[in-house]
């Protein structure tokens, strides 16, 4: 017996649709986000699709282009879109029992228990409330398995118009005729290796893939594959992950906007992904006991190459930004060489504890009182002054490898000078 | 946090040494003397404006007035709004309009079908939202915050 009913509420076009909540006239303009550094498209409006613009295309190639055709141009603005997401999955959870945050713009929601004519209602009725809290568009998908509720919500978002953003399964008494239509790397899961790999099965839809031979996906494809033919079908092998878990390790790294060659520019780097992460880590109340350091040259250009990490361990753990900067001094001392031309750095805190769990041997040393202190200081300065407000010498005045985000929008939401102003 | 100093070992022997570098972190509960606080049982969590203010936080959002135009409905220039985009607007509601996409902070009124956006400052004339013009509210102004100092 299966009864069980899954959504896929997935925004449309996030991040545009973000800056256009408090720029009105973005209205039916086309719209991109660029990633990190204005490196290449990340988000686009339909009209931004219309006119060609290609998920990913790197914007110097596109830059005309959009100035020709009154394309508004954004940098990448994480505060806004973090906010803005954090309050929709608040909104979210009001309406269903179980949820699953699956990235910033997505999430899983449980529709068991709905009966079968209600769920389209259903699902209207959460986008509408959530236009109208937010202002942010969401497309839903319905079907018994995680994977069919993506396929569903693949359908919903290309055909806005006629399913009103909401896209139903078991509605549909054919729905193998959508799965013929579906690519086989648009699928849930099927990366473009595997595509590839499945073409030469000749299995290149949707519906190929759910037909297949049992032994032949058995003996060639790896259990996650073989998970999706079962979803296909309408088996539910994935769970809806409820758990809110914090972060195992805790990343921060980025490619510099120009080569980087001396020691104390790494580390004016390292310091500064050291201040994000250890941010991050205290935000969860948690101490790192091991961090990684790496450094690499750009593998696409034809200098000499070298890459290289180092971790350090941490007796007992910590959480404050200056111990945890000199230990990471340490690792990068270990493995920088000159002559090298750097393309990016990073770090990685791992082996992570909650504070509160933290067992401390006699003769281990704590953040001293001075620095938690400090440490708290400096996260309510942060938080409430802006980013890097306050921050340690070591990352530096006027980092020259700093981000490049010329178009960002402002902080309308999380930042008290940044809030709109407007006209009466 | 409370720390104990220890001393350390020299010549084989405890000396009592002042600023040694071991600490051993020191937990214990605070011990209670003396008599309770009679107040300790009428405790109660300091107030909240936020509570008072919002409804609904997931939906709520703060922007700054600009401009004389509302200032007989107490709003004046450099004031903060809270909008709620929770709430369906009513007419009499002062509301963040978009007129042809821009923002606009007037009192909406309906009158069958005609919808006026209405200035709350004799200077200014009621605008009348015509079939073709784009519109549509962006959320209900719900509480203005004015500094007095």
């Amino acid at each position: 017996m299966n009864s069980q009913k899954v959504a896929l509420a997935d925004c449309n076009s996030f991040f545009c649709s973000c800056e256009r909540v408090f720029q009105p006239q973005l209205m039916n303009r086309p719209v991109v986000v660029l990633s990190n550094n204005d490196g290449c498209v990340v988000s686009r409006t339909d009209e931004a699709k219309a006119l060609g613009i290609q998920m990913g295309a790197p914007y110097f190639q596109i830059k005309d282009f959009c100035k020709r055709n009154n394309v508004a141009v954004f940098s990448s603005n994480y505060s806004l879109y973090g906010d803005l997401s954090r309050r929709i999955m608040k909104i979210l959870a009001e309406w269903v029992p179980e949820m699953e945050v699956y990235s910033i713009d997505e999430a899983f929601l449980s529709f068991t228990g709905i009966k079968e004519e209600m769920l389209t209602d259903h699902a209207q009725k959460i986008r509408e409330t959530l236009l109208q809290y937010t202002g942010i568009p969401v497309s839903i998908g319905i079907g018994p398995t995680k994977v069919l509720a993506k396929v569903a919500n693949v359908v919903a978002k290309k055909n806005k118009l006629s399913t009103n953003c909401v896209y139903n399964l078991f509605e549909n008494k054919n729905e193998d005729n959508i799965l013929r239509k579906f690519p086989v790397e648009d699928i849930w899961g099927v990366g473009r290796k595997t595509a590839q790999k499945l073409s030469f099965h000749r299995i290149f839809t949707a519906y190929d893939l759910k037909y297949s031979n049992d032994k032949r996906i058995e003996r060639t494809f790896t259990r996650p594959i073989r998970n999706i033919v079962k979803e296909l079908r309408g088996q539910l092998c994935m769970e809806l992950d409820l758990s809110a878990h914090d972060k195992k390790q805790i990343i921060s790294s980025r490619s510099f906007g120009k080569p980087v060659f001396k020691m104390e520019d790494l580390q004016e780097a390292v310091a500064h992904h050291v201040s994000t992460a250890a941010e991050k880590l205290r935000k969860q109340k948690s101490i790192a006991r091991a961090i990684l350091v790496f450094i690499q040259t750009n593998a696409f250009k034809n200098t000499p190459q070298y890459h290289n990490s180092a971790t350090i361990t941490l007796l007992s753990g910590s959480s404050a930004t200056n111990k945890l900067i000199k230990s990471a001094f340490c690792c990068l001392q270990e493995i920088y060489k000159t002559g090298y031309e750097y393309k990016k750095v990073g770090v990685i805190f791992m082996d992570l504890q909650k504070k509160s769990e933290t067992q401390l041997d006699l003769f281990q040393m704590h953040d001293s009182a001075k620095d938690e202190v400090l440490m708290q200081v400096l996260d309510h300065v942060n938080a409430t002054e802006g980013k890097s407000t306050l921050k340690f010498a070591a990352c530096g005045i006027d980092p020259f490898w700093k981000m490049l985000s010329k178009m960002k929008s402002p902080n309308y939401s999380t930042r008290w000078g940044e809030i709109p102003k407007v006209n009466q | 946090m409370t720390a104990v100093s220890l001393q350390k070992p020299e010549n084989k022997k405890y000396k009592s040494k002042p600023f040694q570098n071991v600490q051993v972190p020191f937990y214990l509960t605070a011990v209670s003397c003396g008599f309770p606080s009679p107040a300790e049982d009428s405790l109660e969590s300091p107030l909240d404006l936020n509570e008072h203010l919002i409804s609904k936080p997931a939906a709520t959002f703060f922007v700054r007035a600009k401009g004389e135009s509302m200032i007989g409905a107490g709003i004046f220039d450099g004031d903060l709004l809270i909008i709620d985009r929770s709430r369906t607007p009513q007419s009499g509601n002062v509301v963040l309009a978009i007129l042809d996409g821009e923002f606009t902070l007037k009192r909406f009124k309906k009158i069958k079908e005609t919808v006026l956006l209405c200035p709350e400052n004799e200077k200014f004339p009621p605008i009348k939202v015509n079939g073709n013009a784009s519109f549509s509210i962006w959320g209900v102004a719900i509480h203005c915050i004015h500094k007095l100092t």
